[in-house]
C-alpha cells in the first residue's frame, strides 16, 4: 500500500512536468508581453522594451525560460521554492494562498449542497423508475447540464437578487403565489408517493391545503421582515429531525432508537435557552464549539441510557439528529442577525447581494452579522453552481442505485424477509455510495476549475480571477502557478478517489499484483 | 408473501425476455439498435429538432463562396446579412419605447393580427445589427466548433484508444502518459490559454485546436474496451486465420465498441457547445467582429432588465442545441446497452400476463 502510494506520487511528479512544460511553451511561444509596448509611441519605448526583456528574459527562447522556472520551483524540495514573481512584483504563492479561500468557501457549500440534494433525488427517482417523477426528473437534470452557468447567473441574479429584494421590502405573499406554489409542492410529493388515484389525490390535496396554510402564516405573520425560529419552533423541528433520521437509518420499529432520539430532540430544546446566551457573547466561535460539543456528549450518553443492546447504530443516529438541531440553533441565531442587517446602511434592505464576496464596509461588525453577510453573498453563485452540478449526481446515483438493484445480493437480502427500508438504505444504499464517493472527490478539481466562471460572473476575488488576470496581462509566472495549483490538486484528487474505493470496497485491492 | 411475490417476478421477467427475444428475432446487431433507438420518444424528437435547428440556421443567411470582390452568393431565407446595419428602430417604432425592440409576434389572432415575423423578429442590437442575423450566425459558429471538436476528438480519441489498448506494453505507457499529461489540466484551463492566444484567427481553428485536447477522456474509454476485447475468442480465431493487426482492429474490435465510442462522442459534443460559449463568454473564444452564441449572451447580459430579447435569444439557442444533443446521446446509450431494457406498452404486458397465467395453469 505504502509503496503504492509513494509510486503514484512519483508518478504525480513526472506527469506535472510534463503537463506544466507543455503548457508553458504553448502560452510563451503565443504570447507576445512586448505587443502593447511595440505599438505604444512613449520616448523611451526602446528602453522600455529592453527593460521587459531583461525582466521576463525574453531574449532566450522559451525551453530555456521554462527549465529556469522549473529550477525556482524544484526548490520545493530542498525548502526553498521560488515561483516567481507576478508582474506586479507580487510572490506568486502569496497571491495564490489569497486567492484560495475565497474559492474554497464559493466552491466548498455548492458542492454539499449538489451531492445532498442530487443523491437524494438520484434515489427517489431510481426507486420510482419510469414514473411520472422519474421522467420529469431526467428531463429537468438533461435540461440543467444543456445550461450555460453565466445565463443561469443572470437569471438568477434577476429573478433572484432584484426581484426577490424588490418583495422583501412588503415580505406579502400574493394569493395566486401561494396558490400557484403550494399546487407546485402538492405535485411534486403527489408524483414522488404515487399510488392509487385516490391515494394521488389525498396527497395532492393534503400538501397543497397544509401549504397554502403554511405560506399564508407565514405572509400574515411577516416572518420574512423577522425571521425566528424560536424554541417552539425548534422544539417541533427537532421532533421532525429525530423522527426522520431515526426511520432512514434504523427504522421505526427500533423503540431504543427512536426514544432516544426523541430525547435528543428534547435536550436540544433545553440547550437552546443557554446557547443564547453563549452565542451571542464576546467570543461566539468558542460558543459554537462548546454548543456542539455539549450536544455531541448528550447524545453519546442519551443513547447509553436508552439502548442496552446494538448501541452502535442509535449512537450514529442520535449524534447525526444532535448536530442536525445544533444547525437549527446556530440558523435561528444568523435569524436574529436578520433585522440589524437588513436595517444597516450599506445593506439598506436589498439583503439578496449580486455581486462580490461580502460588504466590505459593514458599519455593525457583529460575528452574527458578519456571518450572515457571508452568507447572503454566497446564496446566488451557490445556487447557480448547485444547479449545474447537481445534475451529474442525480444522474450518476440514479444508474449506480439501479444497476445494484439487479444485484444478487439484493434479491438475497428481499428473499430472507428483509423490510424494503433495510434492503433500500443498508443494503443497497451502501453500495451505490462506493462509486458515488470516487466520483465526488474525483470531481473536486473540475469544480475548482469550473468556478472560473462563477466567479467572473459574480465578481468574486478568487482563483478565476487569478488566472484571467495572469492570461490578459500575460503574466506567465502567475499563470504556471495557477495551472500547477489546479492539476496538482486533480492529480491528488485522484490518488485519493482511488485509495478510497479499495478502503470501501474490499473487492478491489490497490497497488495488488505488483 | 415475499416469496410469493418473488416467484411472480422471476415469471414475469422470463416472460418478457420471451418477448423481447422474438422481436428481436433475425435481426442484425445494427438493426436492432436502430430499432430501440427510434423507440426512445425523447432522442427522436432532438434528432427531428436538431436537424431543423441545423437546417434554419445554416440557410438563413447569404453564403459567399470565392474571392472577396466578386463572390458567388447562395441567397439565404433571411434578409439582413449579420455585418449589415439597416436603420435603428426606436421611439414610435416601438411600443414600449424601447431600443431596436423585437416584432416577432407568436400570439395568433388574440393580439388582433396572426404570427407574423417583422421587419427584425429577434430585435437590433446598439448599432442597428439584425438580432436574428446575428443570432444566427452565432449559432453557425457555435455548431461548427462543436462538429469539429466533436470529429477531432473522436479520430483521435479511437485511434489512441485502440493503439494503446491494442498493443499494450511500451506503446501504452507512452500514450497513456501524455493522456495524463493533458487531463490534468481543467478543460477550461487550456481552452482558455488556447482560446486567448488563437481565438482571432477564427473559429475553425480555435476548434481545431480545442479538438486536440478534447480527446483523452474517450481514448481512455476505447483503450478499456480494447483491453477486454482482444482477449475474446474471435479475435484469437482472426489472428489464427492469419489476418493482420489493421485487420483485427479495425474489423473486428472497433466495430464491437462503437458502442460506447457513438456515445461518448455525442456527450462530448454537448460539452464541446458549451465550453466554446463559456470560453466566448470569458472572452477568450470567438471574437468580434466574428460573432457566436456566447459572446452575444456576454456582450448583452448587462442590458436584461431593459432589452431581455438580447439575452434571451443566444441563450434559448445554446439550450436547444445542447438539450437535443444530450438527449440523442441517453437515447444511444439506451440502444447499444444490451442491458437496457425498455418499458414494455400496457398491451405487451397484458400479453405478458396471460401468457403467466397460461404457464402457471399448465
Amino acid at each position: 500500500m505504502f509503496a503504492y502510494i509513494l509510486r503514484r506520487l512519483g508518478a504525480l511528479i513526472v506527469i506535472l512536468f510534463g503537463s506544466s512544460f507543455l503548457l508553458y511553451n504553448l502560452s510563451a511561444i503565443s504570447t507576445d508581453p512586448l505587443a502593447d509596448l511595440r505599438l505604444s509611441d512613449a520616448q523611451n519605448r526602446d528602453y522600455l522594451i529592453q527593460a521587459l526583456t531583461r525582466e521576463l528574459r525574453l531574449d532566450l527562447p522559451p525551453p530555456l525560460r521554462y527549465f529556469i522556472w522549473l529550477r525556482g520551483v524544484l526548490g520545493v524540495f530542498v525548502g526553498n521554492p521560488n515561483f516567481g514573481l507576478t508582474r506586479e512584483q507580487q510572490p506568486v504563492v502569496e497571491a495564490i494562498v489569497d486567492a484560495i479561500p475565497t474559492t474554497i468557501r464559493l466552491v466548498a457549500v455548492a458542492t454539499i449542497v449538489a451531492i445532498v440534494l442530487g443523491i437524494a433525488l438520484g434515489i427517489t427517482s431510481a426507486l420510482r423508475q419510469y414514473s411520472r417523477f422519474d421522467y420529469g426528473m431526467t428531463f429537468f437534470a438533461f435540461l440543467l447540464f444543456s445550461l450555460p452557468i453565466f445565463w443561469v447567473a443572470v437569471l438568477l441574479k434577476q429573478y433572484l437578487a432584484i426581484d426577490f429584494n424588490d418583495f422583501l421590502v412588503t415580505a406579502k405573499i400574493s394569493p395566486p403565489w401561494i396558490i400557484g406554489l403550494s399546487a407546485l409542492t402538492g405535485f411534486f410529493w403527489a408524483t414522488i408517493i404515487s399510488g392509487s388515484r385516490r391515494r394521488v389525490l389525498l396527497i395532492f390535496s393534503g400538501v397543497f391545503i397544509a401549504n397554502s396554510v403554511f405560506l399564508s402564516l407565514v405572509s400574515a405573520t411577516e416572518w420574512l421582515s423577522y425571521p425566528r425560529l424560536g424554541p417552539i419552533a425548534i422544539s417541533i423541528f427537532s421532533v421532525g429531525v429525530a423522527f426522520g433520521v431515526t426511520y432512514l437509518s434504523v427504522g421505526l420499529s427500533d423503540r431504543n432508537a427512536v426514544k432516544s432520539n426523541l430525547f435528543m430532540a428534547l435536550i436540544g430544546t433545553i440547550l437552546y435557552f443557554p446557547a443564547q446566551g453563549l452565542l451571542d457573547s464576546n467570543r461566539p466561535r468558542v460558543g459554537i464549539l462548546i454548543l456542539l460539543v455539549a450536544l455531541l456528549i448528550s447524545a453519546v450518553a442519551v443513547s447509553f441510557i436508552f439502548a442496552r443492546i446494538d448501541r452502535g447504530p442509535i449512537i450514529r443516529t442520535s449524534i447525526i439528529t444532535s448536530m442536525l438541531i445544533g444547525a437549527l440553533i446556530l440558523v435561528d441565531q444568523m435569524m436574529q442577525a436578520w433585522r440589524p442587517y437588513v436595517e444597516s446602511d450599506d445593506v439598506n434592505y436589498r439583503p439578496v447581494a449580486t455581486i462580490g464576496q461580502s460588504t466590505i464596509w459593514l458599519s455593525d461588525v457583529s460575528f452574527w452579522v458578519r456571518v450572515l453577510d457571508f452568507a447572503m453573498h454566497l446564496v446566488l453563485p451557490t445556487l447557480a453552481l448547485t444547479l449545474i452540478s447537481f445534475a451529474g449526481y442525480v444522474r450518476f446515483s440514479r444508474g449506480t442505485l439501479l444497476d445494484v438493484l439487479n444485484q444478487d445480493y439484493i434479491r438475497t437480502a428481499r428473499a430472507k424477509g428483509l423490510t424494503e427500508r433495510t434492503v433500500i438504505m443498508r443494503h443497497a444504499f451502501r453500495n451505490t455510495m462506493i462509486p458515488l464517493t470516487t466520483i465526488m472527490v474525483a470531481d473536486v478539481a473540475g469544480i475548482v476549475g469550473g468556478a472560473i466562471i462563477t466567479e467572473r460572473v459574480f465578481a468574486w476575488q478568487g482563483m478565476g480571477t487569478l488566472f484571467n488576470k495572469a492570461i490578459n496581462s500575460f503574466d506567465l509566472n502567475l499563470l504556471m502557478g495557477v495551472i500547477l495549483f489546479l492539476s496538482t490538486l486533480a492529480i491528488l484528487a485522484n490518488l485519493i478517489a482511488d485509495l478510497l474505493y479499495s478502503a470501501l470496497d474490499p473487492r478491489i485491492r490497490v497497488g495488488a499484483g505488483k | 408473501m415475499a416469496k410469493r411475490k418473488e416467484s411472480v417476478e422471476i415469471l414475469k421477467e422470463a416472460n418478457e425476455n420471451a418477448i423481447f427475444n422474438k422481436e428481436t428475432e433475425g435481426l442484425s446487431q445494427g438493426q436492432i439498435v436502430l430499432r430501440r433507438f427510434i423507440r426512445h420518444r425523447a432522442a427522436m424528437i432532438s434528432v427531428v429538432v436538431l436537424f431543423a435547428l441545423i437546417t434554419v440556421v445554416y440557410t438563413a443567411l447569404d453564403w459567399r463562396i470565392g474571392n472577396e470582390k466578386d463572390p458567388f452568393i447562395i441567397p439565404g431565407w433571411w434578409k439582413y446579412g449579420f455585418e449589415d446595419m439597416p436603420e435603428l428602430r426606436y421611439g414610435a417604432d416601438c411600443v414600449d419605447g424601447s431600443i431596436g425592440c423585437p416584432t416577432i409576434d407568436v400570439v395568433p389572432i388574440l393580439d388582433g393580427d396572426g404570427i407574423s415575423l417583422g421587419e427584425h423578429p429577434f430585435g437590433q442590437d446598439d448599432i442597428g445589427r439584425d438580432y436574428l442575423a446575428l443570432v444566427m450566425r452565432g449559432a453557425q459558429r457555435s455548431l461548427l466548433v462543436m462538429f469539429i471538436i466533436g470529429a477531432i476528438a473522436a479520430t483521435l480519441g479511437t485511434v489512441i484508444g485502440s493503439i494503446a489498448g491494442y498493443f499494450r506494453g511500451w506503446v501504452d505507457a507512452i500514450l497513456m502518459r501524455i493522456v495524463d499529461f493533458i487531463i490534468t489540466v481543467p478543460v477550461i484551463i487550456i481552452g482558455a490559454v488556447i482560446g486567448f492566444h488563437f481565438g482571432n484567427k477564427g473559429a475553425a481553428f480555435l476548434a481545431l485546436l480545442l479538438g486536440l485536447f478534447s480527446w483523452t477522456g474517450l481514448s481512455r474509454l476505447v483503450r478499456g474496451e480494447f483491453l477486454t476485447l482482444r482477449e475474446r475468442e474471435f479475435v484469437d480465431a482472426s489472428r489464427v486465420a492469419g489476418a493482420s493487426n489493421r485487420r483485427i482492429i479495425f474489423k473486428h474490435i472497433l466495430p464491437n465498441a462503437v458502442g460506447v465510442i457513438i456515445v461518448s462522442v455525442t456527450l462530448l459534443m454537448s460539452g464541446a457547445i458549451l465550453l466554446e460559449t463559456a470560453l466566448s463568454y470569458l472572452g477568450f473564444g470567438v471574437t468580434s467582429p466574428d460573432v457566436s452564441l456566447g459572446l452575444l449572451i456576454s456582450n448583452y447580459q448587462d442590458a436584461f432588465t431593459t432589452r431581455p430579447w438580447l439575452f434571451w435569444y443566444p441563450g434559448i439557442f445554446i439550450i436547444s442545441i445542447a438539450l437535443c444533443i444530450n438527449f440523442i446521446g441517453d437515447g444511444l446509450r439506451d440502444a447499444f446497452d444490451p442491458r437496457q431494457r425498455r418499458r414494455l406498452s400496457r398491451k405487451e404486458r397484458a400479453n405478458a400476463r396471460t401468457m403467466q397465467n397460461r404457464n402457471e395453469l399448465s
